[in-house]
């Protein structure tokens, strides 16, 4: 297996305070890697260094071969990145959002209809393509933007809590288009507050004030923290983090 | 014991021919930790707005401790609680100066309902000199609930209280709604989180505007009313479509390590999901009849339940 994400001694300081102290781990292709942790773990800050937004103090860092130092466009142009918050422009068609962002990409006509018309066919739903996105059910446009964030076929795509929010029924549907991704060969680096879905990835790490706390299969966690559930694991390891001054 | 503290009656309300309350009846009593359970879009900011006066509905009417929403506003807002889903203190105010301006707006002081909410503040109150701005998701969650509490309420709206919140501070933020509501207020949350509906004393479950059903967490997942499976084998990425061309599948989704599987026949029997896994392949395969979960519950009401992959 190919590594994709390299992360050797990663630092990260503000001031005095550091947000991500010695992070290493590898993300393998085609692996679907959990990032779990309490709020203010760390998580954001390591997930912008690793979409090439922010530098790191220090550390030996490469996503999809390139390195975060000096090569953050090649990066950006090699990853797709997907959040609850920011999501699909509402006055657009859902074919005008898959031109706006395949022409971002550096895709041409041809490639953007084709891939709009294979992933909205795959969702199901191509008869609605020029629906203004507004007009869109709540649980069609995470899906549409999960399609939008892999449609110009990245090595990696970066999900920050897709499914927040988002219903049972849906957020099982949006986990099979995970599966199918990852099966293509698309890396998934996911971040989520639901511990069912810890249980979906192939490997989580857990982040705790700044550190990686623990890094292994759900199996091997559960195991080794003796719980029968990932919820007790991260209760397990993440409860009572310091108090941040 | 059972006083009525909120009474709703045929809610609706339409923001521009959608519909996103509709028909709602309940009753919520006095001291109970009520939660509406759903996801975005199932109402529950609409439903508040209405019940703490903010938002007239276009049908129905609710009395929330003995006050009618519509024409009795005046005294709601002074008897109520809010925390609303957006962080909406000032953030230029430093802590103790928007509990303060809280307290004066209510007619109080920080000291009169002290006790009340000290657990509370008293987390945050090194950082009374600190920006509300400036303070971490936590420590605004803290502040936020200090001021909806510092009128000591006899109602209390938290509205998505701890959503985008990771799961150890969930479990403390419930802690202290249960420390609450023993002294004896009346809470009424909503979540998109369904393993929190398991904390409240009544849940309603909402989806799309409808209500799906309103009792303790205890009696839904008692009404479920047939065998549910949990399976699992060494592949579990193809189980989900495996167990669904068993014939009468009702339906099959993945719920965490397993994938939960129910069929339509009353006496079902769970040998044939075995002899399906092994004519494919499969090893290593559980099956266990299990309790439903309320998110289980939630499925089955849905309108539209997860389609059977037949591919």
């Amino acid at each position: 297996m190919k590594p994709v994400i390299e992360v050797h001694n990663m630092v990260k300081k503000f001031g005095d305070f550091v947000a991500n102290d010695n992070l290493t781990f590898s993300v393998n292709q085609g692996e679907i890697f959990g990032f779990l942790g309490a709020n203010g773990a760390g998580k954001t800050t390591a997930m912008k260094i690793l979409c090439g937004l922010s530098k790191p103090s220090s550390g030996v860092i490469k996503v999809a071969g390139f390195d975060v130092y000096k090569q953050t466009e090649q990066i950006k142009r090699n990853i797709g990145y997907m959040s609850q918050r920011f999501s699909l422009y509402n006055d657009l068609t859902v074919r005008e959002n898959f031109r706006f962002y395949g022409g971002i990409y550096g895709l041409s006509g041809r490639q953007i209809k084709d891939q709009t018309d294979k992933l909205l066919s795959r969702l199901g739903i191509i008869q609605s393509a020029d629906k203004v996105l507004r007009d869109i059910p709540l649980g069609w446009k995470q899906k549409l933007a999960f399609s939008v964030a892999v449609m110009h076929k990245p090595t990696i795509v970066f999900l920050d809590e897709p499914t927040g929010g988002v219903d049972p029924v849906t957020r099982r549907q949006f986990w099979e288009l995970i599966y199918e991704s990852a099966n293509e060969g698309i890396t998934v680096f996911v971040t989520t507050h639901y511990m069912d879905e810890a249980e979906y990835c192939e490997r989580v790490s857990i982040m705790v004030d700044g550190r990686i706390e623990a890094l292994d299969s759900p199996d091997q966690l559960k195991k080794t923290y003796k719980s029968a559930s990932m919820n007790e694991v991260f209760l397990k390891l993440a409860r009572a983090p310091k108090v941040v001054i | 014991m059972h006083e009525i503290a909120v009474d709703i009656k045929n809610i609706r309300k339409s923001y521009s021919g959608t519909r996103v309350l509709n028909n709602i009846s309940l009753q919520i009593f006095q001291g109970e930790l009520f939660g509406f359970i759903g996801p975005d879009g199932a109402g529950k900011t609409s439903l508040f707005h209405i019940l703490t006066s903010l938002l007239l509905p276009d049908n129905g009417s609710a009395v929330v401790a003995g006050y009618d929403t519509v024409k009795d506003y005046a005294q709601i807002r002074r008897i109520v609680g809010y925390m609303p889903g957006k962080f909406s203190l000032y953030q230029d105010l430093t802590v103790e100066e928007n509990l303060k301006f809280f307290a004066g707006i209510f007619k109080t002081t920080i000291h009169e309902n002290y006790a009340l909410y000290k657990d509370i503040y008293g987390q945050i109150e090194p950082f009374r000199k600190r920006k509300a701005g400036q303070l971490s998701g936590g420590m605004k969650q803290k502040l936020a609930l200090s001021c909806a509490l510092v009128h000591k309420p006899q109602l209390l709206f938290l509205d998505e209280p701890t959503t985008g919140v990771d799961a150890v501070s969930r479990t403390e933020f419930w802690e202290m709604l249960k420390k609450l509501r023993d002294q004896g207020i009346t809470i009424i949350v909503s979540t998109p989180y369904m393993d929190e509906a398991a904390l409240c004393d009544r849940v309603a479950l909402m989806d799309r505007g409808q209500l799906m059903a309103v009792d303790a967490p205890a009696n839904i997942i008692r009404a479920f009313g047939q065998p549910l499976f949990a399976v699992k084998s060494d592949k579990m990425f193809p189980l989900p479509q495996a167990l669904a061309v068993i014939e009468q599948t009702k339906t099959v989704y993945r719920s965490g390590e397993f994938v939960h599987y129910l069929n339509n026949q009353a006496d079902f029997d769970p040998a044939r999901i075995e002899d399906q896994l092994l004519k494919l392949g499969h090893a290593g395969i559980t099956i266990r009849r299990i309790e439903p979960t309320i998110e289980d519950c939630f499925m089955l009401l849905m309108q539209n339940p997860l389609e059977v992959e037949t591919n």
